[in-house]
């Protein structure tokens, strides 16, 4: 449904008197199968955002190719806007209009008539459950009453993909369960659904497959289990003092069945070892032994978070 | 077919939106209005004008090329709002005409341009002014070319710039000298000889004197045709460029 190659972008920033050239995009390879929710995850700068502008055809590649729903993103880029819905992250709605006034323009924007925009507009507003305050003007709405609005206009004109840029960002816990459900009918519809995320449990709940993203590339792609699957073993959380983390990790570091040892911040380890059901009381009787206090231990499955860890070296939560 | 499709409903939309706060067009005739009362009674002693209508016949079409000018160049301010908001954004994403996004909207600006010079002639003609209605129309157009050429190169600038802090001294740096050297307020024929060579080239001056030259009932006069000519070109040309960024413009 989506097949991009080689796809690159650069932006040149002023910054003062320099010229700075940042590498958004360099060079993203994807396939996005029809009927899927697929997810884009990484860090704030990624380059997600730019990476959805220029499949939307709002920007032009420096580079690479693309083919959407059966059109070339460069050599049709009119037919692509037909084929595709957007919702940008930073919203698309105007304050002094009401959403059934952008429901019908948006329509009437791809060339439907304007019997049939009302038509649209009308069960749109019934789907997303807008009704109740479709004609008041887009200001008085919540956060996540203007987000339903703008996803009912990104498919307004019935696309074959939508893509949804963080469309759960800055909603409360509610409203974003709600999103969730939303995303899911639009699957459920028939339509490719490609949204990018910082969430590693919208990304995990969600997504049927995702791609990873980080400084402009795609470090790992799959479904979110084979991808935690990638990571043998387990993982074991060590809690631990800030001034007992240095120590600890360097007694445990040398140890043969730590395949891998990451710091937290806040103090503690992270400790990657083939089972953890073994490797629990040697982990105790070191830490125990150096008489030093250890305030918690947990083990888990590896998590997305763990996935992009052993692929970057930093943690999305901290980044 | 599909630019006159477009561009209707993009002007409907922000006709709409308009008509939802008229106050904005009224707020635009206040200055104009003041003018009209407070200032141009002056102008029959300082111009020595025989008769107060007279005085009118020169300050009126200067008025109103003013207004035409100003009216334009700040529409850009509304462009980044909604740039800010996101909807350019969401309809560059539709198939929808780019030129059609610029001239909607320009020919908002257009009509309610038109309101207000209504207005104010009105006025004017309590006053004693007195025109044909064929020069009168024929200004008008002059008017309408000039608020579609402003209204589109602010547009154009606004996508550019895309803030506010930096077009409004750019729209000021640019409007003051052209203002001053069109003979808007006063006539150019009262100016030294190296100040009536510089207004020459600007083609502001050649619109204001083919309204003067409408508004005293002198259609034959050269100036009407040169004027309309050179605006026309610049409109067209403006509109032009306007319509490319919005074609390209990068967030
Ligand atoms: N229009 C632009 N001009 C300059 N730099 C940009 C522009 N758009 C994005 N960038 C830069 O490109 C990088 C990627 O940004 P973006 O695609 O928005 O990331 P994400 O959506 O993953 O947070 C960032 O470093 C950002 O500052
Ligand atoms: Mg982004």
């Amino acid at each position: 449904m989506i097949e991009t190659r080689g796809l690159r972008k650069s932006f040149r920033s002023r910054a003062g008197r320099e010229t700075k050239t940042v590498e958004a995009v360099r060079g993203v390879d994807l396939d996005v199968t029809a009927g899927e929710i697929f997810g884009f995850l990484g860090p704030n700068g990624a380059g997600k955002t730019t990476t959805l502008r220029m499949l939307a055809t709002l920007i032009e590649p420096d580079g690479g190719e693309a083919t959407i729903a059966g059109a070339d993103l460069l050599k049709d880029p009119g037919e692509v806007r037909r084929r595709i819905g957007y919702v940008a992250q930073g919203g698309s709605t105007w304050d002094e209009s009401t959403a059934r006034e952008e429901l019908v323009l948006h329509a009437r924007m791809y060339g439907i008539a304007k019997a049939e925009a009302h038509r649209r507009a009308a069960r749109a507003l019934e789907a997303f459950q807008l009704t109740e305050f479709a004609d008041r003007k887009c200001k008085t709405y919540s956060g996540g009453q203007r987000r339903r609005v703008e996803i009912a206009l990104g498919i307004i004109h019935e696309p074959k993909i939508v893509f949804l840029d963080e469309p759960t960002t800055g909603l409360d816990p509610q409203s974003r369960a709600h999103m969730w459900d939303e995303i899911r009918r639009l699957r459920t519809d028939g339509m490719t659904v490609f949204i990018t995320t910082h969430y590693l449990d919208e990304a995990d709940a969600l997504c049927d497959r995702i791609a990873i993203m980080d400084h402009g590339e795609v470090v790992a792609e799959g479904t979110p289990t084979d991808l935690k699957r990638e990571i043998s073993g387990d993982v074991v959380q060590v809690g631990l003092d800030l001034a007992a983390t240095g120590e600890a990790a360097k007694l445990l570091d040398g140890e043969e069945y730590v395949n891998r040892l990451e710091v937290l911040e806040e103090g503690g380890l992270r400790l990657f070892v083939d089972e953890g059901a073994t490797a629990i009381p040697r982990i105790l009787r070191r830490i125990d032994g150096a008489g030093l206090d250890l305030k918690s231990i947990e083990l888990h499955r590896p998590s997305l978070d763990d996935v992009f860890l052993t692929k970057t070296g930093r943690s999305l939560r901290e980044s | 077919m599909k630019l006159a499709r477009d561009t209707w409903l993009i002007f409907q939309r922000q006709l709409h939106l308009l008509l939802r706060n008229p106050v904005w067009v009224f707020v635009g005739v206040f200055q104009p209005v003041m003018y009209l009362l407070l200032f141009a009674p002056l102008l029959k002693p300082a111009l020595n004008a025989p008769t107060q209508a007279e005085a009118y016949k020169i300050f009126v079409p200067g008025l109103l090329v003013l207004l035409a000018i100003f009216g334009g160049l700040f529409q850009g301010f509304g462009l980044i709002a909604e740039l800010r908001a996101g909807v350019i954004e969401r309809s560059r994403v539709t198939p929808v005409s780019r030129l059609a996004l610029l001239l909607g909207r320009s020919l908002r600006d257009v009509v309610s341009l038109m309101a207000q010079a209504v207005i104010i002639t009105l006025l004017a003609l309590l006053f004693d002014l007195r025109v044909f209605i064929g020069d009168l129309l024929l200004a008008y157009l002059m008017l309408a070319l000039i608020a579609l050429m402003t209204s589109a190169v602010s547009y154009g600038v606004a996508l550019k710039v895309k803030s506010e802090d930096a077009l409004a001294p750019l729209m000021n740096t640019v409007a003051q000298p052209v203002l001053l050297l069109s003979g808007i307020l006063l006539p150019l024929a009262f100016a030294p000889g190296w100040l009536q060579g510089v207004a020459k080239w600007n083609p502001f001056s050649w619109a204001v004197e083919g309204t003067r030259a409408l508004f005293n009932g002198d259609i034959s006069n050269d100036r009407v045709w040169q004027g309309l000519t050179i605006i026309t070109v610049l409109a067209a040309a403006g509109v032009y460029w306007a319509a490319r960024q919005f074609a390209r413009s990068v967030r």
